[in-house]
């Protein structure tokens, strides 16, 4: 397939990296301000090199990428909230032009998924997004292989940066200020850690498997959502004097969405430590699934990505 | 809660380990010796069972002459039996295994200024609105009586009551300001 690839952070840089390992060809490769575009598959290195230099990958208008004869669009660009742009608009595009869309970015399909596939509907391509939830783990391809009518449930721990602060709090007695000063240290959490610490960014998640679940219907507005700043270390101690610990918990349904803190038994499948992530898929008819391992990181995303594009059909 | 069915054609102790748990309680009589509680205990945790009360009736005596211990455990049904052979694999007499205490037992932790906001009031709420019993109450204040503190309450609730149970502490919650951190229901956790 060839791919133009529209970001330049973690995600769209190691897609752009790793897509030649994968039998993939490069055509493009954009960030907000520049594009490096040929039409006969770009030279990845040289464009990294150009970005980590200048901090551009090249010196075409990123717009022309619509121009370009491209077989799968990467849209890698930076999660926004409400209207999901421009990361709507950037798959919008690429749909109306009977291409296929492949997501890193969870906004489009958390806030205006019924959109999404009403285009989709009405187009040759099709649209994937396994890279939106847990990283590097097959969560979505596992709930299709199951068929999403047969999963009753999905629930777990989606976020690195607050299970790696409950986790250091737990271990060492800590507040949570100084474990969130550790972490913004080790490069774990964001100067503003908001969106993690706040679950926002779970809760995009676990919109998105909603949507999943019920064909639709949901967005951020409608999740249920508390974050973990205001559990004190002594909350964690308590809990695991009953052999438990808390973990930030995410659950979706066909009936809703709810993220927030949770006890759960401290040898339980849930409790994982540190930037772990894992989620539980509840079936009908095969009991419950566990899938873990790493939810973030540049390489581990694109190879998200990467099978996505495995599992598109030839246009 | 998880599948009995499979526990009893399964009684492979490394079965699962996926987060499905349920609450047991095993009645053990010890020799009066130091050490002799430890060792009942360590085949419990080395089990993957979670220990969550031992009470030591240290003043009774069984008609053998030993010292009752009842112990509250929680663990994934299908490793309940693995970690009653461990006990009498360890040489300990266990007395009575697996008679689940409550209809359900269930810990929130509450935190926030429950002392200002009066905890005894908060906990008579938790009763009467819940439909619940509080069977034991652990307060951290680190911050003194006027500042955050945490509160882990355990709860015997009736069977199937838990989800409405769990609705009214969170309503009690949010009318009295504080953050409750509730169990994971639902599937195996």
């Amino acid at each position: 397939m060839r791919l133009a690839i529209l970001g330049a952070g973690d995600v769209g840089r190691s897609v752009a990296d790793l897509a030649g390992e994968y039998g993939h060809e490069v055509v493009a490769l954009a960030d907000s301000g520049s594009a490096a575009i040929d039409e006969n598959g770009i030279d990845v290195e040289d464009a990294l090199d150009r970005k980590f230099a200048d901090g551009a990958v090249g010196t075409t208008d990123p717009d022309s990428v619509a121009e370009t004869d491209y077989d799968v669009l990467v849209e890698a660009t930076p999660t926004t909230l409400g209207d999901a742009e421009p990361g709507f608009t950037h798959a919008k595009r690429a749909l109306e032009a009977d291409r296929h869309v492949v997501l890193a970015n969870k906004g489009p399909i958390a806030e205006r998924y019924e959109e999404l596939r009403e285009l989709e509907a009405e187009s040759a391509g099709s649209i994937r997004f396994e890279a939106t939830v847990g990283g590097a783990i097959p969560v979505l391809s596992t709930i299709e292989d199951s068929t999403p009518e047969a999963v009753t449930a999905v629930r777990g721990v989606l976020n690195g940066t607050a299970n790696f602060i409950l986790t250091r709090m737990a271990a060492e007695g800590l507040d949570y200020e100084h474990v969130l000063a550790e972490a913004q240290d080790l490069g774990v959490a964001e100067a503003d850690p908001t969106f993690d610490v706040d679950g926002t960014d779970a809760a995009l998640k676990f919109v998105i498997l909603a949507n999943v679940l019920a064909d639709g219907g949901f967005s951020l507005d409608d999740a249920d959502v508390r974050g973990i700043r205001d559990i004190p270390g002594s909350a964690l101690d308590l809990a695991a004097e009953d052999g438990r610990t808390i973990r930030l918990i995410g659950e979706a349904t066909r009936e809703g969405v709810r993220v927030g803190p949770r006890l759960v038994p401290e040898n339980g499948a849930l409790a994982v430590t540190g930037t772990r992530n894992i989620v539980q898929i509840e079936t009908k008819h095969a009991g419950s699934l566990h899938n873990s391992g790493r939810g973030a990181g540049g390489p581990e995303t694109a190879t998200a990505v990467l099978s996505d594009v495995g599992r598109l059909p030839p246009l | 809660m998880g599948d009995d069915s499979a526990a009893e054609d399964e009684p492979d102790a490394d079965a699962e380990t996926d987060g499905g748990v349920r609450a047991y309680t095993v009645r053990l009589e010890l020799v009066d010796e130091p050490g002799e509680l430890l060792r009942a205990l360590r085949p419990i945790a080395d089990s993957g069972a979670n220990l969550l009360s031992i009470h030591h009736e240290r003043g009774n005596i069984t008609p053998r002459g030993h010292i009752p211990v009842e112990v509250d455990m929680e663990c994934p049904p299908d490793r309940f039996d693995g970690v009653v052979d461990a006990l009498r694999d360890a040489g300990v007499n266990v007395i009575q295994a697996g008679a689940e205490r409550y209809g359900e037992e269930i810990s929130v932790v509450l935190v926030g200024r429950l002392v200002e906001n009066d905890l005894s009031e908060t906990l008579s709420r938790i009763e009467a609105e819940a439909s619940a019993v509080v069977l034991d109450l652990s307060l951290a204040a680190p911050e003194g009586t006027d500042g955050v503190a945490s509160a882990r309450v355990r709860l015997a609730i009736d069977s199937g009551e838990t989800t409405a149970a769990l609705g009214a502490i969170r309503s009690i919650g949010s009318q009295k300001d504080l953050t409750v951190v509730e169990p994971l229901l639902g599937g195996d956790a």
